[in-house]
């Protein structure tokens, strides 16, 4: 037991100690906010904020605010909870997609930061695909749908591995062109080409029986049950089969994995291609939920899922916590707004302070003087070292 | 004899220099003066204290007690610009050069001769620099990009760095390691001319027959002390060998004879380039036998490399032929060629042998990953690899506390016997070695020496590349010599003469039979220039 | 001549040569593609002296994102306290003044973090750059949303040159590309010219340089790797500030989430583009820019003959395409070079790679 706890501390105790860190800085930023938005100092602000959020995101509620006075109240209300949950699980579900688009990159020692332009392209093709079979029966459209989403993505993988495998550009430069490139083909081909008369912005058609199929509550769909599945699927892929070995020794030492007789321009392409397909069935997932492409998808999951591969260490299961977090975060902000009424966007300032803080993480480990495991990936370094050095 | 000599304070003296780092005591006590216009060499195995003590010297390390003197004045050094400025130049054993950046730019950088507050002044730069070439003997062109030089040229312009900063005591760190025979019978010319302008100079140094040919006088340190100084003409090789080693090793594993079988691993006119594109392996042309070993001498950058790359896949030849058990595999890839019986040991196992973050049983199934038993139906068999690598660690003698650690956290020597053990049980057909032994314990060495032999007599081909002769000699049963990327001999390996092999390590040809009248060269390379 | 224009591609393609030549020698294309070109310059400058000195930094685009945020705040904040300041020269009232100072300052600070994580906690570099892509971008989202500044303070104007200078035959092309625009966009190429003869003909260029190939040779010369690693990044980040101030204070009077739209990135582009020094990372970024002016020049004044006819063709029936092809074109333009360039263009050696000092042996 004593073995179990100590080796969970070693896994947990950045993760832990930097979530607790930003949660701090955030709530120094959110007392200065309060000077904007009550025209005063308020430090208990931080305490409701925090509160909202975790209500919004779990159903869970520790504070009573009734008529100006703050107390101390514990109490779950099983309805909200239930809502909340779900809510959360389904904000999370094409966090860990994304997740794994990123961290499954790592793992070959490559950064996929085009999550973006991935989503946008899988989700593309995903509502058009959709469209296309809004009349077939269930199954058939929503199978065809996300296939067609993570082909897309798929391929909008494929390009950057190309490029890195055969002219050496390296990755972290080429897909963020790529997102942008992404970004202004597609509102160009649904303003113009797909677009449907009638809504009164630019959309295309409606999906019909290829929408995502809500099993129940609010929200709780199918998509977060492929999601598990497939967590546990990389999971086995990284970790139990031979290809997963070939991407994890690429990652670590391309010269010894050309040694043993791998290819490292197949796995790079092989790996940004998947990490694309991960990222396109996210895009489809939320397009699928929402209905219909529309013109300016402002998605941010793509971005968010680099926090949530860091966080989660590369490893499908710390993605999926990391998800969950996240997703949790998302799903209490807008209760959080309306209670704090502090901008939504302190989610985002919070994650990159957490990120902020794993960055640190050496200084952090020294200050606790702990024997706590490294968290950012090992494979981080090939990508820093392929920066500066052509291809292997 | 009465005569009245003046007594010279000594350019540098070390007083009881003790220096010690967890677990070692680096530096105990040493004593050492180098007087002004002296070639002092000072000899030691690897670890034995050398680089500390030079470390002390130039201000990388601080001494925890003992004292220096310089020209008779107790000094502190503070680091290297202040030895610098005390006139104390490094030429370290890994070249400080920008291999980028002009001869000029080098040998500025740190001492820049500027023609204002900001801007350096190159032409006066490009001045000096000429002029200080020529004062020692050899014509240098400041702006020529110090990559595109060669090592024995690379080794003047560091020479040319210390005494751009007048340094009057330069410390050289193995500075013949890397030359050619001919570059060190230039770079001792240079040397001498440097200590009749009244330069000091430490030579450190671990091959015995050059510091008996360049220095005035030799200390020999071992395990941090010092055991003795002596003149050159008082000693020899094996009064030196002794006191750096003091013992006699003799390393020789009972190697039997061998009974070769057909030829299955047959190279023809094979030339292949290196990255610069030099043709650095130029028609070469050996086969290997099975139930043989086929050992490479050579001095490290003959070709060597290239021909092990192209060998093992890693790189594709020009030209030439490779045949594997009469099958062309001229150009294919290492996966092709383990798949027809082909093992390889690398020469660097880090960066090639060896994935240090995995644990140890991944590491002894890297090149066989995807064979079975190792995989059954998709999956790997997690079981099978733990068997085998529990057999391998026994069978092996892998010193580690199980097989789920990092490899990382193995010594060097046990690192190489997981890739031995790797390489060796697989059904091979060929089995190239490459540097087998770099930098291993006595204990790995023998280990691995024998497993070599074992191999051999149950029927592999075995090509054996070694900069280490003494390794060579004692397992190839033929030995092919390489110099400038060619096979100069190939002799038999149990006859063979160890100064007939060196010269030919060294020179590319046999000693040259005395003519009539003349007298006969000299043993040793250092003979030629003739 | 004039039958080649009516060979099918052929045609095209010479029709457009001819209307770029045109386009470059006399209307304001030149002028309009350095201004376009400066915050790619800038920060192409700050890459060059970061990875010279051995530091990857893909973190100048959340390095300009601040520093636009921040000077644009401070000239509000001043602007709203002095409204009746006087404009000196370059249109600069003290709130712009303010502003720009402020920008470069906030572009040296964030740049002080990056060099602590990079230099002394030895992070990774690549992470840590994200790192502050990432909150860059949410910091300033959350501001901006928070304080929601509705004031302006105003832009800084341009450089008006009498008109027969602008007459001349070359001088005068010349001062019509460099000369008639706002401060910042001036200053780039005195910039470039400066860290040019800097980095290669000065003692400090000499050792960056030595630092970001080679940082043991230069600590065994006596040559302080840490401390000029730290200074040079700082350094950088003056650059970077430039090119934020330029987004909220000489381009555009606002302030807008996310209004970089990924030119740092661009700006590395340039730098990998131009082999690490600041010509050819200048080169690179109008290189990547002119395609923008261009497409701006082409929608406002389209080129005449079946060209013109051709593209107002395809501007009439899909509209969005037409505009968002030429709004991608600096990222498109972007991804074709860097394939093509890199591979063959090789960066400082030790770039990367976080310096540890040997104690001894």
């Amino acid at each position: 037991m004593r073995q179990f706890l100590r080796r969970t501390w070693a896994l947990a105790a950045v993760p832990l100690i930097s979530i607790i860190l930003a949660l701090l800085l955030g709530s120094l930023l959110i007392i200065a906010s309060s000077l904007a938005t009550e025209k005063s100092l308020n430090l208990l602000l931080p305490l409701v904020a925090y509160e909202s959020l975790l209500q919004g995101a779990t159903g869970l509620s520790f504070i009573d605010v009734a008529g100006g006075a703050i107390s101390l109240h514990f109490s779950i209300n099983p309805d909200q909870a239930s809502r909340a949950l779900t809510s959360t699980m389904a904000a999370a579900s094409p966090l860990v997609l994304t997740g794994l688009a990123v961290g499954v990159g790592f793992k070959a020692g490559l950064f996929n930061i085009g999550g973006s332009g991935q989503v946008l392209v899988g989700g593309f093709f995903a509502g058009l695909a959709g469209a296309a079979f809004a009349q077939q029966p269930v199954p058939v459209a929503f199978t065809v749908a996300i296939v067609a989403g993570a082909l897309g993505g798929a391929l909008y993988g494929f390009i950057p591995g190309a490029l890195k495998a055969f002219t050496g550009a390296h990755e972290v430069v080429s897909t963020i062109m790529l997102n942008s490139l992404a970004a202004f083909v597609i509102v160009g081909l649904v303003n113009d080409i797909f677009k449907i008369t009638g809504p009164s912005f630019a959309r295309t058609a409606d999906v019909g029986h290829a929408a995502m199929p809500i099993l129940f509550g609010r929200n709780g769909n199918l998509g977060i049950f492929i999601t598990l599945i497939l967590v546990a699927l990389t999971w086995v892929l990284i970790y139990r089969t031979p290809l997963g070995f070939e991407i994890r020794t690429v990652g670590a030492n391309p010269s010894a994995a050309r040694y043993a007789g791998m290819s490292p321009r197949r796995l790079i392409v092989l790996t940004l291609s998947l990490c694309g397909a991960f990222a396109g069935l996210a895009g489809a997932f939320e397009i699928l939920s929402l209905g219909y492409y529309p013109a300016i998808f402002g998605t941010t999951i793509g971005f968010a899922g680099i926090t949530v591969a860091l966080l989660g260490r590369a490893h499908p299961v710390g993605i999926l916590l990391a998800a969950i977090l996240l997703g949790g975060m998302r799903a209490g902000a807008p209760a959080m707004q309306i209670t704090a009424k502090i901008p939504i966007e302190i989610i985002d300032v919070i994650q990159g302070l957490i990120l902020l803080f794993l960055a640190a993480e050496s200084v952090i480990r020294h200050l606790i003087r702990s024997r706590a495991e490294q968290v950012t990936p090992d494979e981080i370094n090939t990508v820093s070292r392929t920066y500066g050095e052509t291809t292997i | 004899m009465t005569e009245t000599e003046t007594v010279t304070a000594p350019a540098l003296e070390m007083r009881g220099i003790t220096k010690r780092y967890p677990g070692v005591v680096a530096n105990d006590g040493i004593d050492l003066d180098v007087k002004p216009g002296e070639i002092h060499a000072l000899l030691g195995e690897n670890g034995a204290g050398k680089s500390t003590l030079m470390n002390i010297l130039y201000g990388l390390a601080t001494p925890d007690s003992g004292e220096i003197l310089l020209d008779g004045n107790v000094v502190r050094i503070d680091g290297p610009s202040d030895a610098i400025a005390r006139g104390i130049s490094m030429v370290h054993q890994h070249f400080m050069l920008v291999p980028v950046m002009s001869v000029a730019d080098n040998i500025l950088l740190g001492a820049e001769t500027m023609a204002n507050a900001v801007f350096l002044d190159q032409a006066e730069a490009d001045r000096r620099i000429i002029e200080l070439g020529k004062r020692f003997g050899f014509e240098i062109d400041p702006e020529v990009k110090v990559g595109t030089l060669s090592v024995g040229w690379q080794q003047r312009v560091e020479i040319l760095k210390a005494l751009y900063r007048s340094a009057r005591i330069l410390v050289l760190d193995e500075p013949t390691a890397v030359l050619t025979p001919q570059e060190t019978t230039e770079i001792f010319a240079v040397l001498r001319r440097l200590a009749q302008e009244g330069h000091s100079i430490i030579f450190i140094s671990h091959k015995l027959h050059e510091v008996l040919e360049i220095a005035d006088r030799i200390t020999v340190i071992r395990r941090g002390k010092v055991v003795g100084s002596r003149l050159p003409s008082e000693t020899n090789e094996d009064d030196l060998a002794a006191l750096m080693v003091g013992r006699n090793v003799q390393l020789v594993v009972d190697r039997g004879e061998s009974h070769p079988a057909g030829p299955t691993l047959v190279v023809t006119d094979l030339k292949v380039r290196d990255d610069r594109g030099q043709q650095t392996v130029n028609s070469v042309s050996f086969e290997v036998r099975a139930g043989e070993i086929l050992g490479v001498a050579g001095v490290a950058g003959n070709g060597q490399e290239e021909l092990v790359e192209a060998l093992t896949g890693l790189r594709r030849p020009t030209s030439g032929t490779v045949t594997l058990a009469a099958r062309d595999v001229t150009g294919s890839g290492p996966r092709e060629l383990q798949q027809r019986g082909m093992s390889f040991v690398p020469g660097d196992r880090h960066r090639f042998g060896l994935v240090l973050s995995f644990p140890l049983s991944d590491n002894l199934v890297l090149t066989q990953y995807d064979e079975a038993p190792y995989v059954k139906g998709l999956l790997r068999n997690e079981t099978e690899i733990d068997a085998w690598a529990k057999r391998a660690i026994a069978e092996y003698d892998i010193r580690t506390p199980s097989a789920d650690v990092a490899a990382s956290t193995l010594s060097g020597g046990n690192q190489q016997k997981a890739v031995v053990a790797r390489e060796f049980s697989r059904k091979l057909t060929v089995l190239i070695l490459d540097q087998p032994t770099r930098g291993l314990d006595v204990g790995s060495i023998e280990f691995i020496h024998r497993q070599v032999v074992s191999k051999r007599d149950q029927g592999a081909a075995i090509l054996l590349v070694s900069a280490e002769l003494d390794e060579v000699l004692e397992l190839s049963d033929r030995v092919a010599v390489m110099y400038r990327g060619e096979i100069v001999a190939l002799v038999d390996g149990p006859t063979a003469s160890r100064e007939e092999v060196g010269l030919l390590m060294a020179a590319g040809r046999r000693s040259i039979p005395p003519t009539e009248g003349a007298a006969p060269p000299p043993d040793g390379p250092a003979a030629v220039s003739a | 001549m004039d039958f080649l224009f009516d060979v099918p591609v052929f045609g095209f393609i010479l029709q457009f040569l001819a209307y770029l030549v045109h386009a470059l020698f006399t209307t304001n294309l030149p002028a309009q593609t350095l201004q376009l070109a400066t915050p790619i310059a800038l920060g192409a400058l700050c890459g060059v002296l970061n990875e010279r000195s051995g530091i990857v930094n893909i973190g100048i685009e959340g390095m300009m994102l601040t520093s636009a945020f921040v000077g644009f705040m401070a000239a509000v904040i001043v602007s709203d306290a002095m409204p009746d300041a006087q404009a000196g020269f370059f249109g600069f009232t003290p709130a712009l003044v303010v502003g720009v100072i402020a920008a470069m300052a906030a572009g040296m600070l964030v740049s002080l973090l990056h060099a602590w994580l990079s230099i002394t906690v030895r992070a990774d570099q690549i992470i840590s750059g994200t790192v502050i892509n990432i909150i860059a971008l949410g910091l300033t989202g959350y501001l901006n949303r928070l304080i929601h500044p509705s004031g302006s303070a105003g832009t800084l104007a341009q450089l008006k040159p009498p008109a027969e200078l602008l007459e001349l035959p070359v001088v005068g092309w010349i001062i019509k590309m460099f000369f008639t625009s706002g401060p910042i966009t001036t200053l780039v190429i005195f910039l470039v010219i400066g860290l040019q003869i800097w980095l290669f003909r000065s003692r400090w260029g000499l050792r960056t340089r030595a630092v970001g190939e080679h940082p043991r040779a230069a600590d065994t010369v006596g040559i302080n790797v840490i401390f000029y690693r730290y200074r040079n990044v700082v350094l950088g980040g003056i650059f970077a500030g430039l090119a934020g101030a330029w987004l909220t204070l000489e381009f555009n009077a606002s302030f807008q989430n996310g209004m970089t739209a990924n030119r740092g990135f661009i700006a590395l582009a340039a730098v990998i583009f131009g082999r690490w020094t600041p010509i050819g990372a200048f080169g690179g970024a109008l290189l990547f820019m002119v395609w923008e002016a261009l497409g701006i020049a082409i929608r406002s004044n389209p080129p005449p003959g079946d060209l013109g006819v051709f593209l107002s063709g395809i501007q009439a029936s899909y509209p969005s395409i037409y505009n968002n092809f030429f709004g991608s074109l600096p990222y498109l333009l972007t991804l074709i070079v860097l394939a093509g360039v890199v591979g063959r263009s090789i960066p400082p050696a030790a770039v990367g790679r976080p310096y540890v000092k040997e104690g001894a042996s």
